[in-house]
């Protein structure tokens, strides 16, 4: 049975969807359903409002928006103005807003009036001031003068409704954007309206702290000054703000930001506006975690190692590109050079790093997959994601909300990409879109959802999956999206059986990796076996068609090691070298052979933004530029190109796309580009492999399940959540205050058996030691903890171990 | 007097004891019930649109119509709600109807229910009647040990519980559907509709909502007939209702007679005006509706009547003030409650209340210019028909009605420098000193 998805019905309304009618007498055509504030838009009359939100259920309280309506359609009129944001056009209506209607106009002027006499006249000092809907609307649809001589309601001011988010109770004018935002929108109703009459305000729970991924939305759009931000408050004034349309850094959604700056400094960032990708919404790490890349650790001139005291000096770049290339060029001869690429870097930045290792250092030992990974993911990146996988249909925003069901396997979309979750969220509210999970536990992100937890044991995802094609219940077929998160690379089988399923459902699949320079990295080729464009490694037409259009003779014809290949041979003495930009070695699969890589290695070139582990122990470091200093794209996990201009003038700050091909020039190898602008033209040129594609090998079985079902102690499943201890979330530490107190989560048996209670701190010993926590419960199997991987200050991953270590749990320490 | 008054509601009130089932059955209570259960529900429908009841809460929609609109083919449950949340300033038939006979109430709710086809109704009763609260929560509990609710009522098959729920006092919380709001547990703030409660009302589902005088006078159209409530009132405003008297007349208290009676008869019945003095002006219905003056002590007090002099008939709850009362301190006393009740959803009510009340007590004590009278009309212009629910509209009917019938006495003020009445002779029992 096929039917058609609702999204295309809407797409394509037919005739009959649309309704004519007469506003401030035009005639204008619309589709059915559709609120007569946003038809009167169509002829360019705005109608003043403050509670409607094109994206929040209409709610009618503000009454600014009222008009006239001579005939509802039927032939009688309505006695009494009408909120324009709640009614809904009709065949035939007439609408007379205050453009025509007296009437009209003289109720919104009163209800603007009613609205002022208790609003403070700060706009001086507020820092809504000068974009203030509130200022505007007055401006334009209010009186002059106020007749309201009386006294006006006051408040103490502000009061923290969270760590981040200020309210000014007195400027509010009680439109309940926000508080609808967190409950319609976010699914984390922890802030509501409180009190009644002219005292009610919007309150706070405190056993429910406004802890919400995207509470920094409700800032934006509060439409006067009463939410501010700790992070703004007072900094700036709008009309002294440049704004540059850029795209997030902090994760693989691509969502459209707008990055204002006033003198050199990037003042905040607001969400932008894109329909196709985030709406109106980011989270509160696209807003308000951007001052990572200007804490005093930041690199601004390259530094080398000097030969006789050991340390590091500062350098010319002259210098540093020479003594770089010499460096390279020597350890090329002594077992070759690896280069590790982490999530920050753009698409150019990737692709310059893929032909810089392939041209300058002869080498595919290249990978971007700083993290657990495998030799499964690659060929699956390979197979099914880059050119967007076998058919090219991409799985877009669009495509979540017209599929039939949704299957997340290892990926937590409230954490790892949190606009994906708003779309899933807004249409399992909108259409009851069936939501199932793969994971130990039902999350909150998947409980918001209101999603279904298929439980499953870190480890035994991939026998899940394969069960899937037989699951009269989740009924995949083509309508169904598999949304698969990076952490099922470390799970043998898993992705296999993925490949698999989507084959034989038909269902599509989508790759949504946690960072922002994931997916470029993937199209570009900064893997063992990937050139830019999709071309295979092991593809001898591929390869000559690439070295023809790089013009090069020849390229490195076997396979690369992987990161963590690369890091074992590196370690062991193998190789004679590393670049290594934008990776933290905390994050490979074994940090401390990651350390003990860098220091093994005879020569290691790191292009890093701030100081780091990496550029400590490295033999020439050169600072490269952040995003905001730079134009660029990411790639997000659409597969659509997301494109960001350069909000600072910074000369002194090169792309890393420029650094190495300085290092290139002198290591006697032009790459061919030294600006984004130039890789863009050449990647175009390039252009996508159109040749016969690879499939993923047959030989990845799936292995002996999780270690508790062999070792008989507790499995960890773990994952980074939203706010952490991330680098790039340093210097938004009120933000970080909002972050989900870290627990380890397990089922009420293991609770039980532990003789502990909720609330109490247990210890949860692993691999790489032990953390005390507060315990909490959930609906986990038994066998099964979970624990954050990350959290500000304490750091699972790195105390205890990676997800699908064997762990133990001991109680009470009181 | 006798053959003006047509106690049925207010008949059982003077027996012993009359709270209890015992003494209800005693008078003939739960005949209708019976009457009814031998009816299919659609005729009990019929019987109630034939008697052309309408609501008793003040806005007289027609119960019969109104139960009809229940889409009988909704999957969902269908939830009868009986709006006892009377708190108007100057209403009282509702509460001392529920602590005198609320056996009157419940069979009421069964019959109307059984008419709807609702299995749960629920009686929304004002949670600072604490008294009345128990009285209805024992009258359930009786009802149900008498198989008057419950399963298989009387062996009809018919399933109902009622549940007695306890508002926590707000005013906003009478308007249907911030009842229904806080019914479900949330804050009571009116809702958008549509969709209507009889669509989607109560837990999304199809919900009548009546107020309680209306379901209390469902038993005795059932038991009497529906030719015998018509024969009663005027033309399009049919039957008796109980008119609550306050203030200055002899003796305040519950009148039931047929619509359409005048303030002249009913002053005549509680006793005239206190002793020496005069009507000056009236609530018709509440503080919410128009106030008259002694020139309306002979229109008929029904729908039709009291509308045609610009006001409304509403709860019936007739609040009498005499030449002592300063009309702009009354008209500010109500208006701070509506500022106090507001419940802030709507800019208009809740800043307009805000401002009003300010105003009127600027003016109260003299401070202002006659430019203030025309301002406060245009802030109710800008209140009335632009708030979000009805309850705004009400809070602008004393201020604009008094200024039409008494905008001298607003500028004595002005004049005088402040009140011009003695305050302490307008309350009920003056101090003898107050008259030097």
């Amino acid at each position: 049975m096929t039917t058609t998805p609702e999204k295309s019905k809407e797409t394509a309304p037919e005739k009959s969807d649309e309704v004519t009618l007469t506003i401030d007498g035009v005639e204008v055509s619309v589709p059915k359903n559709t609120l007569v504030i946003r038809a009167a838009e169509r002829i360019g009359v705005q109608i003043p409002r403050f509670c409607d939100h094109p994206l929040l259920a209409p709610v009618g309280a503000c009454r600014q928006c009222l008009v006239e309506i001579p005939d509802a359609g039927n032939g009688r009129g309505m006695p009494k103005p009408q909120a324009s944001c709640t009614i809904t056009v009709a065949e035939g209506m007439v609408v007379n807003t205050q453009a025509t209607s007296p009437v009209a106009d003289k109720a919104q002027q009163g209800q603007m009036e009613f609205l002022l006499i208790n609003h403070p006249l700060d706009c001086p000092v507020c820092d809504k001031g000068g974009e203030c809907p509130l200022q505007n609307q007055a401006m334009s649809n209010g009186r002059g003068e106020t007749r309201f001589t009386e006294s006006k309601r006051l408040y103490p001011k502000p009061i923290n409704i969270s760590a981040q988010v200020l309210l000014d109770r007195e400027r509010c004018v009680l439109c309940a954007r926000c508080t609808r935002f967190s409950e319609q929108i976010a699914g984390d109703p922890f802030i509501t309206l409180i009190e009644r009459g002219a005292l009610q305000q919007v309150g706070i729970y405190e056993k429910e702290p406004f802890e919400s991924y995207f509470s920094g939305n409700t800032i934006q759009i509060c439409p006067v000054g009463a939410l501010t931000s700790s992070s703004y408050r007072f900094r700036s004034r709008p009309f002294d703000l440049v704004s540059t349309p850029t795209v997030a850094e902090h994760d693989a959604c691509g969502s459209a930001i707008r990055t204002d700056h006033r003198r050199g400094k990037v003042m905040r960032r607001l969400s932008g506006d894109d329909p196709e990708v985030n709406e109106e919404w980011i989270t509160d790490k696209d807003r308000f975690a951007f001052s990572w890349s200007t804490l005093e650790d930041r690199l601004s001139y390259p530094m080398v190692r000097d030969s006789e005291s050991g340390e590091l000096r500062a350098a010319s770049w002259p210098e540093a590109f020479v003594v770089a290339a010499r460096g390279l060029a020597a350890a090329r001869e002594a077992g070759g050079v690896g280069v590790l690429t982490g999530g920050r870097l753009t698409a150019e930045d990737s692709y310059a790093y893929s032909k810089f290792a392939r041209v300058a250092l002869g080498t595919n030992d290249i990978d971007f997959r700083a993290r657990p990974h495998s030799a499964e993911e690659a060929e699956f990146l390979a197979a099914q994601v880059v050119l967007d996988g076998p058919g090219a249909t991409p799985v877009t925003y669009a495509d979540l909300e017209a599929a039939r069901s949704v299957v997340l396997v290892g990926f937590e979309p409230e954490d790892e990409a949190g606009t994906v979750f708003l779309r899933l969220r807004k249409t399992a509210r909108g259409r009851l879109l069936p939501i199932y999970s793969i994971a130990p536990f039902t999350s909150r992100g998947l409980h918001k959802m209101s999603g279904t937890l298929i439980p499953t044991r870190p480890g035994d995802e991939a026998a899940a999956i394969e069960a899937l094609a037989h699951d009269g219940t989740v009924a995949l077929d083509s309508g169904g999206l598999l949304l698969v998160g990076e952490r099922l690379a470390a799970v043998p089988g898993a992705l296999s059986a993925v490949a698999k399923l989507a084959a034989t459902t038909g269902a599509r699949v989508a790759w949504i990796p946690r960072r922002a320079g994931d997916r470029g990295a993937v199209e570009t080729g900064a893997l063992p076996n990937l050139l830019p464009g999709g071309r295979s490694v092991a593809d001898a037409s591929a390869r000559v068609d690439l070295a023809t259009a790089w013009g090069v003779e020849h390229l490195p014809e076997t396979p690369g090691r992987d990161g963590d290949a690369i890091v074992a041979a590196a370690a062991a003495g193998e190789l004679g070298g590393l670049v290594v930009g934008g990776v933290d070695p905390a994050d490979l699969s074994d940090p401390a052979l990651a350390r003990q890589a860098i220091e093994q290695a005879g020569f290691v070139v790191a292009l890093e933004v701030r100081e780091s582990e990496v550029t400590r122990a490295a033999d020439v470091v050169f600072p490269v530029a952040p995003v905001t200093d730079r134009t660029g794209t990411f790639v997000n996990w659409e597969g659509r190109v997301r494109q960001f201009g350069k909000v600072l003038h910074n000369p002194s700050s090169l792309p890393d796309l420029r650094v190495l091909a300085g290092i290139a020039e002198e290591l006697g190898v032009s790459l061919g580009f030294r600006t984004p602008e130039q890789v863009w033209a050449e990647m175009t040129q390039v252009g996508p492999w159109d040749g016969e594609r690879v499939s993923m090998s047959p030989g990845f079985e799936t292995v002996a399940g999780s270690p508790s079902s062999t070792t008989g102690s507790l499995v960890l499943a773990s994952w980074k959540q939203s706010i952490d201890d991330g680098r790039m979330q340093d210097g938004a530490e009120d933000m970080r205050a909002t972050a989900r107190r870290p627990v380890v989560l397990v089922g009420a048996a293991t609770l039980a058996d532990l003789g502990v209670t909720v609330g109490d701190v247990v210890t949860l010993t692993g691999p790489l030691g032990s953390v005390q926590l507060p315990v909490a419960v959930g609906d986990l199997a038994d066998g099964t903890v979970w624990a954050p991987a990350s959290s500000p200050g304490l750091s699972v991953r790195h105390l205890v171990g990676p997800a699908g270590s064997a762990v133990t749990l001991t109680g009470g320490s009181k | 007097m006798t053959d003006v008054l047509t106690p049925v509601l207010t008949d059982n009130w003077g027996t012993e004891r009359s709270w209890t089932l015992a003494a209800y059955e005693d008078q003939g209570g739960y005949a209708g019930l019976r009457k009814a259960l031998e009816l299919a529900p659609v005729d009990v429908v019929e019987v109630v649109k034939a008697s052309n009841l309408r609501g008793r809460g003040g806005a007289g929609f027609p119960t019969g119509m109104k139960w009809g609109f229940i889409p009988q083919d909704n999957p969902n449950p269908k939830y009868l709600v009986v709006n006892a949340d009377e708190s108007e300033p100057g209403t009282c038939k509702d509460i001392p109807l529920m602590m005198a006979s609320p056996h009157t109430l419940v069979e009421g709710v069964i019959i109307s229910s059984y008419a709807i086809r609702a299995n749960t109704a629920f009686i929304y009763v004002r949670g600072e009647v604490l008294h009345v609260v128990r009285r209805l929560q024992r009258a359930v509990q009786e009802a149900y040990l008498a198989g008057h609710l419950g399963k298989d009522i009387h062996g009809s098959g018919y399933d109902l519980d009622l549940i007695v729920h306890v508002g926590a006092g707000a005013y906003i919380c009478g308007e249907e559907t911030a009842l229904l709001d806080s019914l479900e547990g949330r804050r009571g703030q009116p809702r958008l509709r549509p969709p209507f409660p009889a669509v989607a009302g109560l837990y999304a589902s199809p919900t009548v909502i009546n107020n309680v005088e209306s379901i209390a006078s469902v038993p005795s159209i059932l038991d009497r007939g529906a030719e015998w409530f018509s024969a009663m009132g005027t033309e399009k405003s049919k039957g008796f209702g109980i008119f609550s008297l306050s203030g200055h007349v002899t003796n305040p208290g519950q009148f039931e007679a047929p619509l359409g009676i005048t303030l002249r008869k009913l002053i005549e019945l509680a006793g005239g005006m206190r002793d020496g003095h005069e009507l000056k002006f009236w609530t018709p219905g509440g503080s919410s509706t128009p106030i008259l003056t002694a020139e309306h002590l002979d229109i008929p007090l029904d729908f039709e009547g009291v509308a045609s002099v610009g006001s409304m008939l509403g709860t019936r709850a007739l609040q009498i003030f005499d030449e002592t009362t300063c009309v702009v301190r009354a008209v500010l006393r109500w208006t701070e409650f509506y500022k106090h009740e507001s419940c802030g959803k709507c800019t208009p009510c809740r800043e307009g209340t805000w401002w009003l009340a300010q105003t009127l007590a600027r003016l109260e004590q003299g401070n202002g210019s006659e430019a203030d009278l025309d301002l406060l009309l245009d802030q109710c212009d800008n209140i009335l028909g632009r708030s979000f629910c009805a309850l705004g509209d009400g809070a602008t009917s004393p201020i604009s009605s008094s200024i039409a019938h008494f905008r001298e006495e607003y500028l004595a003020h002005l004049t005088h420098g402040g009140c011009p009445f003695d305050r302490t002779a307008s309350t009920i029992f003056p101090k003898v000193e107050a008259h030097a």
